[in-house]
């Protein structure tokens, strides 16, 4: 019988953690992940885990004791945010290099500066190009049920993966949640037994080489391919994770598409508050839908083509920056994603929620608005827009209309200046 | 159990020959030398900072090592070993792992001194049974001879060339051994290639199997970067112990021992004129930099003598054995 419980998204991880009972944690605290490891040392503390925790002086070092751990033949994880996941950027490459199956619990957290401790996905967006595979989270029940997949996924392609969840929108909420029977986790993970690893008696094993030209582009297109071959694995544990407890996981999950006119895609807890105002304009008898993506490495580009497909008009939604001038990163590959289909919805971009900015079910009301105007001019506009942000470009009313004629919904603005905007 | 060379050597090498280290390059030495410690029934793996040693003992798809191999990057050496060492002791307590393993580390200065500073006083303080051993070769010589932390004064690097205004670096080497001693290390101790190899040996043995986050400080010099000739590398050891730039010492459970006392202290110059590396030193007007020199070997030889005779040990030692 499943659980019923409330639990924080960290604490669910920890518990989760506590059922798969790995061999080595190596952490170091950071918010809003430092529970992780907080919740996990205690059950250490109790006798409840077999695993090595290794409090460790640096995020640097929590990675590098986890691929020295992986390396040895150990089932290895780990977790953190923000400026800890940089500091381990260097390292990220190389686990997923030596082809090392470490889980990562990736607390989500804006990245410095200036410093802040809340929520936006810049610091895993950094990593998208490490070589993790990367799975993003709604709910608290979701953080749990990804990152027991997260295990099997890592081991069976051999890839490290990142668990995402949202810094306290669902690391500190707590919430309803399902858990699982431990010995159900305990046989769905199984026991970890590489073929090849440091300690095994009847060969030693050199891992880490230095690879010279010669070699080193066969290694990194082993790696993609890994990566490409990692699609349908993704697919077969979310389907034997459904025969296990009822809940579906694919690469993303279709809110009201089937009969959509205009959709959002969006990665995260916000689509929770995007499925509110998904489900209120449908009352009033508005099509519009919404696409949540789960997985962002590998990229779904086909099927998730083929769902943007379906629709008039997108608004794809960064919760990072990329500085590119050109949008966000899911927004730059989910649009690439069309470019080879015959038939192109406009898309647009919204840079929003960064530094844990609210994004309110009538911010989704704009967007959705936004997408109704460009399909009845049959003109996307600027479609690299900010939402819920003050822009001092717009102080001046003048100015305003002015920028606006050109680049309709460039800025969505808060307060007097939206009540200003709106009239 | 007596030191016996010729048995030393007849051991099975664990670090094969034909890597791609220079001749009358310290590294090799070094690793040969510490790896020979282990009882030959002992499994070990072995952990690379990046450094030159790495990249010449496993350029892929050959490895020069006997024994399973780590390296993952230049600062997080004492990391990953700390990583595997976790692995280890959580597998054989699952019956995973049947084997005796020792888990040895070794990093150039710069990765022990300088940017690998932090993860190994990390792994010191947890107390990981381990040995890290800094083959320390004063100065960055695989990115080309810049200037380390260990780097003594004076010295003509790369990144602090020997100039019309300024002789060389202008900092003294920072004493990596004392850093290490002051985390409460079990062994600590600091060696180089003597002899018959006897001093490097017992400390390598002691170093292994005492439990405990052990630390071995072995001067291993660099033909390219000090400039001598490949053929004077044991002369360039036997200089620096003589001249007591580098002090032969342990420091095992706090107590401090003396493992070499030079019969007659030679004067800094003959170690610092076999080098092309402080050659400006001895250019008219700058006999003030030998000067400096002496006095900061004669400090820090003196502060030894000190702690080793506050440790009771001093009056026990017996020099010269290791030049039998």
């Amino acid at each position: 019988m499943p659980i019923r419980d409330r639990k924080s998204g960290n604490a669910a991880v920890a518990y989760a953690m506590r059922q798969i009972n790995p061999d080595v944690v190596g952490a170091f605290p950071i918010t809003p992940s430092t529970e992780i490891p907080e919740y996990f040392s205690k059950y250490v503390a109790d006798g409840e885990v077999d695993t090595e925790f290794i409090a460790v002086e640096s995020e640097h070092s929590a990675m590098s004791t986890c691929i020295g751990a992986s390396a040895a033949g150990a089932r290895a994880m780990t977790a953190t945010s923000s400026a800890g996941l940089a500091y381990m950027w260097e390292l990220l490459y190389i686990a997923a290099s030596c082809r090392l199956p470490i889980t990562m619990c990736v607390v989500n957290r804006s990245l410095s500066g200036p410093i802040n401790i809340n929520n936006d996905h810049s610091d895993s967006m950094g990593a998208r190009d490490s070589g993790w595979i990367q799975i993003y989270s709604e709910t608290n029940q979701e953080v749990y049920d990804n990152f027991i997949q997260g295990v099997v996924i890592a081991e069976r392609t051999r890839i490290p993966v990142m668990i995402c969840q949202d810094g306290f929108i669902t690391s500190h909420g707590v919430s309803n949640i399902e858990l699982i029977e431990d010995f159900l986790v305990k046989n769905f993970v199984g026991e970890y037994e590489p073929d090849n690893y440091l300690l095994k008696h009847e060969n030693p094993l050199a891992v880490g080489p230095y690879g010279i030209s010669p070699y080193y582009m066969e290694i990194k297109r082993e790696q993609a391919q890994a990566m490409k071959d990692s699609m349908p694995v993704i697919l077969d544990v979310g389907r034997e994770f459904n025969a296990m407890t009822g809940r579906k996981y694919r690469f993303f999950e279709e809110y009201m598409m089937d009969d959509a006119d205009v959709a959002i895609v969006v990665m995260g807890s916000s689509a929770g508050t995007g499925k509110e105002a998904v489900d209120r304009l449908r009352a009033e008898g508005k099509r519009v839908g919404l696409i949540k993506l789960r997985v962002f490495r590998p990229f779904p580009r086909r099927p998730l083509a083929a769902a943007m497909c379906k629709v008039k008009a997108v608004a794809i939604m960064d919760k990072a920056e990329s500085f590119s001038n050109s949008g966000g990163p899911l927004f730059s590959e989910a649009r690439s994603s069309l470019y080879d289909l015959p038939y192109k919805p406009y898309a647009i971009n919204y840079i929003y929620g960064l530094g844990g900015r609210d994004i309110r079910v009538e911010d989704f009301y704009d967007i959705f608005k936004d997408l109704y105007v460009i399909c009845e001019n049959d003109d996307p506009g600027d479609v690299y827009r900010y939402l819920g942000v003050r822009d001092s470009r717009y102080i001046n009313e003048e100015q305003r209309m002015i920028y606006e004629e050109y680049h309709p919904g460039a800025a969505r603005v808060y307060g007097k200046d939206k009540e200003a905007y709106e009239v | 159990m007596a030191y016996d060379l010729k048995k030393e050597v007849s051991k099975k090498d664990r670090l094969a020959g034909g890597h791609r280290l220079c001749a009358g390059c310290g590294a090799g030495i070094t690793v040969r030398s510490v790896l020979r410690a282990l009882n030959p029934e002992d499994k070990a793996v072995i952990t690379n900072a990046t450094s030159c040693l790495e990249v010449s003992t496993f350029m892929y798809p050959y490895t020069a090592y006997e024994d399973s191999y780590i390296h993952s990057a230049f600062e997080n050496a004492a990391a990953t070993t700390a990583g595997v060492e976790a692995a280890y002791r959580v597998l054989r307590r699952k019956g995973k792992v049947k084997d005796n393993f020792k888990f040895i580390t070794f990093g150039g200065d710069g990765g022990t001194y300088d940017i690998g500073l932090q993860s190994l006083s990390g792994a010191l303080e947890r107390g990981h049974d381990m040995v890290y051993v800094c083959y320390d070769n004063e100065a960055y010589m695989n990115t080309g001879i810049q200037r380390s932390s260990s780097t003594p004064r004076f010295a003509d690097a790369t990144t602090s060339p020997a100039g019309a205004d300024l002789p060389g670096k202008q900092q003294k080497k920072k004493d990596l051994t004392l850093i290490v001693a002051a985390h409460g290390a079990p062994y600590v101790a600091q060696t180089t290639f003597l002899g018959n190899m006897k001093d490097l040996s017992e400390k390598a043995y002691k170093a292994i199997y005492t439990p405990g986050a052990n630390f071995l400080n072995i001067l291993s010099p660099c033909p390219r970067g000090w400039r001598y000739e490949t053929e004077d590398l044991a002369e360039m050891c036997r200089l620096a112990v003589e001249t007591c730039v580098w002090p032969m010492y342990e420091i095992e459970n706090g107590v401090w021992r003396l493992t070499y006392e030079p019969k007659k202290k030679l004067p800094v110059e003959e170690f610092l004129s076999k080098q092309g590396r402080f050659a400006h030193m001895f250019k008219a007007g700058n006999e003030w930099t030998i000067e400096e020199t002496q006095k900061g070997v004669d400090e820090k030889w003196e502060m030894i003598l000190r702690n080793c005779e506050i440790s009771g040990k001093y009056k026990n030692t017996d020099p010269g054995k290791t030049e039998e």
